[in-house]
């Protein structure tokens, strides 16, 4: 890969970083102030339950259903509590529709706030500096890495996540997807088309 | 804080260069970093500015050479020391030597899927009628505070038009300190892309930001 964490792909007893979270979950288990337990349990959220199929799905369901998409708009927070996601870095949910002549994109340039409870959790990317000081600066050299190449005169907005707002952005719905079930809809959209980075897949892309 | 982590238009980092197919996590020990963080954190010995804050607070070269959940662990030590957790005699040999503060709560397993489903929202009462409406023209303040704040230096002293009240929030840069909560009205406030970065700046960019009311004056 190109990132520079390639040398935490090894958890052994060598690699620093190992050892040191070890030592932490140690020390707290035997003070009795964590349950190592909640960790497995808090971890097999993030990698079976909570991830952007949820997000897709809020998307799909936009795309299909006009009075979702209006509650959407209005309170984005109850329309996809409506769905099941709730909960820890979605509390304040704002959903932005790409669309007209504009193009949404959201960063967080001071942390790494990210929707997690219909994204998941954020890929190294996100939280990384390359992306954090370019997308507000830079965001057609950003998206040119991810493939996506905007008309000249479309209007680019970047939402720096500063406070406690959770953005996610309804890609456009892809041509040629007409009568297709929400199902089928949601396998067109992909994380980094919710975050702004990507656009929702062409029909015969999918 | 004009810390390492307000990175909004610095240069010199290299390509975003996204990963095909990332994982979830990148190693085990990622996966230990993150439900640590949460279980300590469910302590409820500090809150999310307070954490937001240590981890910003890490040296500028410690900061930019670490991965995010490195960063994550770094801070937790510095918390879990200042609120008497955990002291640097555990940490020099791995173990638990010296005797913690009591805990207000701790997190057990069974209440983790409930803590996620409910996170924790920090929408606020502000009884003060909000200072600007949508439309509204306004220039954020200028200033360089030593604490915790969530205005970017990007966004300082600039001319922006308030797209939308979102309501009361609690305020991070008191709140990061124990200072109280001292919620506030937030706003969306969007820049044109070139009020912020001027001569060659995209002409087909805007920017916005969320700004509590006492980072915004009327312009």
């Amino acid at each position: 890969m190109a990132h520079s964490h390639d040398d935490h792909h090894h958890d052994n007893e060598l690699d620093p970083m190992a050892a040191r979270v070890r030592a932490l979950e140690t020390i707290l288990t035997q003070k009795g102030l964590i349950d190592p337990a909640a960790i497995d349990v808090i971890v097999e959220t993030y990698e079976t339950k909570v991830g952007p199929r949820n997000g897709a799905r809020v998307v799909a369901k936009a795309w299909c259903d006009q009075a979702f998409a209006d509650w959407l708009i209005k309170d984005a927070t109850a329309a996809i509590a409506s769905l099941g996601h709730t909960g820890r870095q979605g509390e304040h949910m704002q959903a932005v529709f790409n669309g007209g002549d504009t193009h949404n994109l959201v960063v967080c340039t001071l942390c790494s706030c990210y929707p997690w409870s219909v994204l998941g959790l954020p890929p190294v990317w996100y939280k990384s500096p390359p992306y954090r000081s370019k997308a507000v600066i830079d965001p057609r050299g950003v998206l040119e890495e991810f493939g996506v190449t905007l008309p000249p005169d479309t209007k680019i907005r970047v939402w720096d996540s500063t406070a406690e707002l959770r953005y996610l952005v309804v890609p456009l719905r892809p041509a040629g997807t007409d009568g297709w079930s929400e199902e089928r809809l949601a396998e067109l959209v992909t994380r980094d088309s919710m975050i702004g980075t990507g656009l929702a897949l062409a029909p015969e892309a999918a | 804080m004009n810390g390492p982590q307000d990175l909004g238009g610095q240069m010199g980092f290299g390509p975003v260069a996204p990963e095909k197919n990332e994982p979830i996590f990148h190693a085990e020990w990622e996966k230990r970093a993150l439900g640590v963080t949460l279980a300590a954190g469910g302590m409820g010995a500090w809150n999310i500015d307070e954490s937001r804050h240590a981890r910003e607070s890490l040296r500028p070269a410690d900061y930019y050479s670490s991965s995010y959940y490195e960063i994550w662990i770094k801070a937790l030590e510095v918390l879990l020391q200042r609120h008497g957790f955990v002291t640097t005699n555990d940490l020099a040999g791995g173990v638990a030597v010296d005797a913690a503060a009591t805990p207000k709560r701790m997190l057990k397993a069974e209440n983790v899927p409930a803590a996620l489903a409910k996170g924790g929202p920090c929408d606020r009462a502000v009884e003060a009628a909000p200072r600007f409406k949508a439309g509204d023209r306004v220039r954020t303040k200028n200033f360089n505070p030593e604490g915790h704040t969530r205005l970017p230096r990007y966004a300082r002293g600039k001319i922006g038009i308030v797209e939308v009240q979102r309501g009361g929030f609690v305020f991070p840069d008191s709140n990061a300190h124990g200072a109280g909560e001292a919620p506030q009205h937030i706003y969306t406030v969007v820049f044109d892309g070139r009020e912020i970065w001027g001569e060659g700046a995209d002409p087909t960019l805007s920017v916005s930001i969320d700004a509590w009311e006492s980072y915004l004056e009327p312009a």
